[in-house]
């Protein structure tokens, strides 16, 4: 049966809680509310109230709250309402959480859910893409996947993963997209990128929302000659360089595409690994496509010029094929 | 200029208009949203117009505001106009932020108003810090900062609270208990009755009114503003209200006990205070008509300028990142 991407993020709380008593949730009106989104819809009736916790609208006291439980064993999985919000919790992120494995040798499994991404006509506060103010840190891992099926196989990962793992949910995705997903207890693993569309002529590497921008970039080019081979990395920390290096070996040209700005975006770190593990394979320059280095304009018309599309990933990906 | 002077008869007026104007333009900006022309979130006030009204009453005009989402009436005073306001909700280039941000997210430091953002309680500290100026450059004026009782939780409020109050600084913390934020009612907000409580440990008044009765909450306001601005620092006043629609115009606040909206009801701020001028003789059939009729034209005339105005040009998306 196809599920959306939201009812997937669901089921994979759903199971992980059923699966092992130490899961539990914390954040704001996840429980009576069931979410901002509704992605804990009816949660708190099956798993009850102390393991479906609404807490006060205090960002910074809830995840350190929950690396103080994940110290202790439990696994604690905190909702962020908007991931524009995870701001207030930096701190406790950046320093609390993700040093003290390094420092200590304790693990702190902790799973941030952090609703991104724009496209939703939310403005500047409800539409970041934050991931790179945590890719610089080291002792994190983010995932950000894009599909029903990898959204829950590697939310059931990064449950199980004895790390904090900060999980991007897209929110355009949430009801935009449909998908198979298994009904078996399937893992997604962290730090493994999958070939979305296999081709020949151009490596799109990209994550979230932009993998369905891509692909339809990749179908519109088909009739062009152009074949793109679309890579999701799924797994933006730890990066899974194995299989970036196979597809820019086969195709020699390569294009990142996120939604996030390009300016001191993952992309160009994903640029400059290649550049330095890969470059004798490559055929051309190394092309982004990003937003651009402003705040997400809220007006309709500005956010759909400052988004990525498939006009401008097609439109990159030919010159990138032409060169 | 210590204690409370009474409100003449024309302030009492201006007060009725500030409220009605309010109430006037929210309804408007519903139907707008329901029509499908307005895009995104949309926060209202309504049930809590006193607080953001009152509360600017007792300011003078070079005072500053740090507004919160609930606070057009506010806003309105401090000289926003209900076409700016239209022209924001439809996200027009005319609008305050000319498209790049939307519907309460705005500001006009010119004007008094610091720019509001979405992250509860990030301008209660930016508030201290306007105080601070004035401080330095001594200058008599005050800054009025609103926020809600979910914010109160956050760090930033508890911080911005203390260092005011340490540096003795002109600000008065006004709190809109409406008793709930987003679903969340203020029994798992806080584990204490009155936000004004907070006040007691940061060293500063704590005061708490009924935020329905807008000649209290101006009362209030006043008296915390001249004491901010005769050098003894910050206080905190809490208006006890109710958000009476959801949190934003795409929840239903099925989560909210009708009982509870419907106490409320009865203690609408707007019939009350109408009942009070007219009770007082301030206010006749003729000279409310005379200004819900100035007030209904208004709105229109926001409507039209903000329905004919231009989109953003998407040739400017790029400019006035940073300042020349
Ligand atoms: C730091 C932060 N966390 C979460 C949110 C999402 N959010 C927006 S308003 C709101 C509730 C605010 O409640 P309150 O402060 O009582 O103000 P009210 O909306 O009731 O007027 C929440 C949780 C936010 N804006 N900022
Ligand atoms: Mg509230």
């Amino acid at each position: 049966m196809e599920i959306t991407y939201l009812e997937a993020i669901r089921q994979a709380l759903w199971e992980e809680m059923e699966r092992d008593k130490r899961v539990f949730m914390l954040g704001e009106d996840i429980g009576v509310y069931g979410g901002a989104f509704k992605v804990t819809k009816g949660l708190l009736e099956k798993f009850g109230p102390e393991r479906v916790i609404d807490t006060p609208l205090s960002e910074s006291a809830f995840v350190g709250a929950a690396i103080g439980a994940a110290l202790m064993g439990m696994r604690p999985v905190v909702e962020m309402q908007f991931s524009d919000f995870i701001a207030c919790a930096f701190d406790q992120i950046v320093n609390m959480a993700a040093k003290h494995h390094y420092r200590i040798g304790e693990p702190i499994p902790l799973v941030i859910r952090a609703p991104y991404g724009g496209g939703i006509h939310a403005g500047p506060f409800h539409s970041q893409c934050p991931e790179a103010w945590f890719f610089h840190v080291a002792g994190l891992k983010l995932v950000a996947p894009s599909t029903p099926a990898d959204a829950k196989g590697l939310l059931k990962a990064a449950i199980r993963d004895p790390n904090p793992v900060i999980y991007f949910e897209h929110k355009y995705l949430y009801r935009h997209i449909k998908g198979e997903v298994p009904d078996s207890d399937t893992i997604v693993p962290i730090g493994q990128a999958e070939v979305k569309r296999p081709g020949s002529t151009v490596s799109v590497i990209t994550y979230g929302a932009m993998l369905q921008h891509s692909l339809a970039a990749a179908e519109r080019l088909l009739s062009e000659g152009i074949d793109l081979e679309v890579v999701d990395l799924r797994t933006l920390q730890p990066l899974d360089m194995a299989t970036i290096a196979s597809s820019v070996k086969k195709t020699g040209r390569v294009m990142v595409v996120h939604e996030a700005p390009k300016t001191g975006g993952i992309g160009g770190e994903i640029a400059a690994r290649i550049a330095e593990e890969l470059f004798q394979y490559l055929d051309a320059p190394i092309v982004r496509v990003a937003a651009p280095h402003t705040p997400v304009p809220f007006s309709p018309v500005l956010e759909e010029a400052y988004l990525p599309n498939p006009d401008t990933i097609a439109g990159k990906a030919r010159e990138l094929a032409g060169f | 200029m210590m204690g409370v002077q009474q409100p003449a008869q024309a302030e009492l007026l201006n007060i009725y208009y500030y409220l009605k104007l309010t109430r006037g333009l929210e309804q408007r900006v519903i139907t707008l949203y329901r029509q499908g022309k307005i895009v995104g979130g949309v926060y209202l006030g309504t049930g809590e117009e006193a607080i953001a009204v009152g509360s600017a009453a007792a300011l003078e005009p070079n005072d500053v505001i740090a507004p919160t989402h609930r606070d057009l009436g506010a806003n309105l005073m401090k000289g926003i106009t209900p076409k700016e306001y239209m022209a924001q909700y439809l996200a027009k280039q005319t609008g305050i932020t000319r498209g790049r941000d939307g519907n309460v997210h705005f500001g006009d430091i010119r004007r008094g108003i610091i720019g509001f953002i979405s992250p509860m309680a990030d301008l209660l500290p930016v508030a201290a810090g306007v105080a601070l100026t004035f401080k330095l450059r001594r200058e008599r004026r005050v800054v009025a900062a609103f926020f809600g009782d979910g914010a109160s939780s956050r760090g930033d409020f508890h911080e911005a609270l203390n260092f005011a109050a340490v540096l003795k600084l002109p600000v008065v913390f006004i709190c809109h208990n409406n008793q709930y934020a987003y679903s969340t009612p203020l029994s798992r907000q806080m584990a204490i009755e009155h936000v004004a409580d907070r006040a007691k440990a940061y060293g500063m008044p704590g005061i708490t009114v009924d935020g329905n009765d807008v000649l209290a909450v101006r009362d209030a306001v006043a008296e915390a503003v001249a004491r901010a601005r005769a050098g003894d620092g910050p206080s905190l006043v809490e208006g006890k209200t109710m958000r009476m629609r959801g949190h934003a115009e795409h929840d239903d606040a099925s989560y909210v006990p009708p009982a509870l909206l419907e106490e409320w009801r009865a203690r609408d701020p707007i019939d009350r205070f109408t009942a009070y001028l007219r009770d007082q003789k301030v206010l006749d059939d003729a000279s409310a008509k005379a200004i819900d009729d100035r007030i209904a034209k208004e709105i229109e005339e926001a409507v039209l300028f903000a329905e004919s105005s231009p989109l953003p040009d998407t040739k400017d998306l790029l400019e006035g990142v940073y300042a020349a």
